[in-house]
């Protein structure tokens, strides 16, 4: 088996290009919490608490309408409700480590992290997973908690939007591509993306979360070859 | 405004809602021997499934409605970069070439 240091190292080389994405989006999380009203602290505790950017954005924009709590509540959990299938996924090769350690990892588990952690498990039996998974989750959660903290403080310098943020989409691009290794895989990515625009309307952002459902089991479909 | 101490609530009950979500199967996994086979199966799914849920709308739509033409910029990025994904499989190339297309079709009147 891979060392400790070693695997931590690689998965670290792995998530430093994603790093050109996260650190405007993670600048403007806390620029936008600080432009619709709420305080730095509430920026920070949302990047502490919840750290998942995409759901955070949701809240923010929500706070500032002054939309009731529940609502807000609720928008995240769904948002974040993909997380499910990264848990499940990731679920068997955790298992050997102790609830202490899963539940750290879980609390830092990320699109990033998942999205490379499997690729690499999948690929290579012998590299120490706990330390591989923590090289990409760490350095994640550690510039976006520094970019938040930097984006309040920078505030309203801070534009509505970077063009880099457009990073943030490009690097799960980047990812998904290799994982499209088959017909049912090609499938599962583009009924995935299909359904998730069409249910972009959806109240409470369940477009993504049905889209990404819906791939998952047209993948299964075509490869079962039901509809054969 | 929603008052602070709402906000608070409603940011520690969505951190621990989340948190939950992501510890759900890492967590129940400890009292299953095995994977059924076909959860097993339909796991292989879930990165192309999910990442295509996410890249493509953010792609696609335009201020909130689905534009696939060539007066969308971060379609024709995107397609560029799909390609340099796909030939080189690297990650910080695909951001570069997608960034560069982007920006530089910005410029273009």
């Amino acid at each position: 088996m891979s060392s400790r240091r070693g695997s931590f190292l690689d998965g670290a080389r792995t998530v430093a290009p994603v790093m050109v994405g996260i650190v405007p989006f993670g600048l403007v999380a806390g620029a936008a919490a600080v432009r619709v009203g709420l305080s730095g602290l509430h920026a920070v505790g949302l990047s502490v608490l919840v750290f998942a950017g995409a759901s955070q954005l949701a809240a923010i924009e929500l706070l500032g309408d002054n939309t009731p709590a529940a609502v807000v509540v609720v928008t995240v959990l769904v948002i974040n409700l993909r997380m499910t299938m990264y848990s499940a996924s990731l679920a068997p090769y955790l298992q050997e480590f102790s609830t202490r350690w899963r539940a750290a990892m879980a609390y830092i588990l990320t699109d990033q992290a998942y999205a490379l952690s499997v690729a690499e498990f999948r690929a290579d039996e012998s590299v120490n997973r706990k330390w591989y998974y923590l090289g990409t989750a760490v350095p994640l959660w550690v510039v976006w908690q520094i970019c938040t903290v930097v984006g309040v403080v920078v505030g309203a310098r801070v534009p509505d939007s970077l063009p880099l943020q457009f990073a943030v989409p490009l690097t799960f691009l980047a990812i998904l591509v290799p994982t499209i290794t088959d017909s049912p895989s090609a499938v599962a990515a583009g009924v995935g993306g299909s359904i998730a625009v069409v249910g972009s309307g959806l109240p409470l952002n369940l477009g993504l979360i049905t889209g990404a459902v819906t791939g998952v089991v047209a993948g299964l479909v075509v490869e079962t070859g039901w509809f054969r | 405004m929603t008052d602070s101490a709402t906000v608070w609530l409603a940011i520690a009950v969505a951190g621990v809602g989340t948190f939950l979500i992501r510890f759900s199967f890492i967590f129940l996994f400890e009292y299953l021997s095995e994977v059924p086979e076909g959860v097993e199966r339909a796991l292989r799914f879930v990165p192309a499934a999910v990442l295509a849920a996410l890249v493509v709308p953010a792609v696609v739509l335009v201020e909130g409605s689905p534009a696939v033409s060539l007066g969308n910029e971060r379609l024709l990025a995107a397609i560029v970069a799909a390609v340099v994904a796909w030939r080189t499989e690297s990650i910080f190339a695909t951001i570069v070439v997608g960034m560069v297309v982007l920006v530089g079709l910005q410029m273009v009147p």
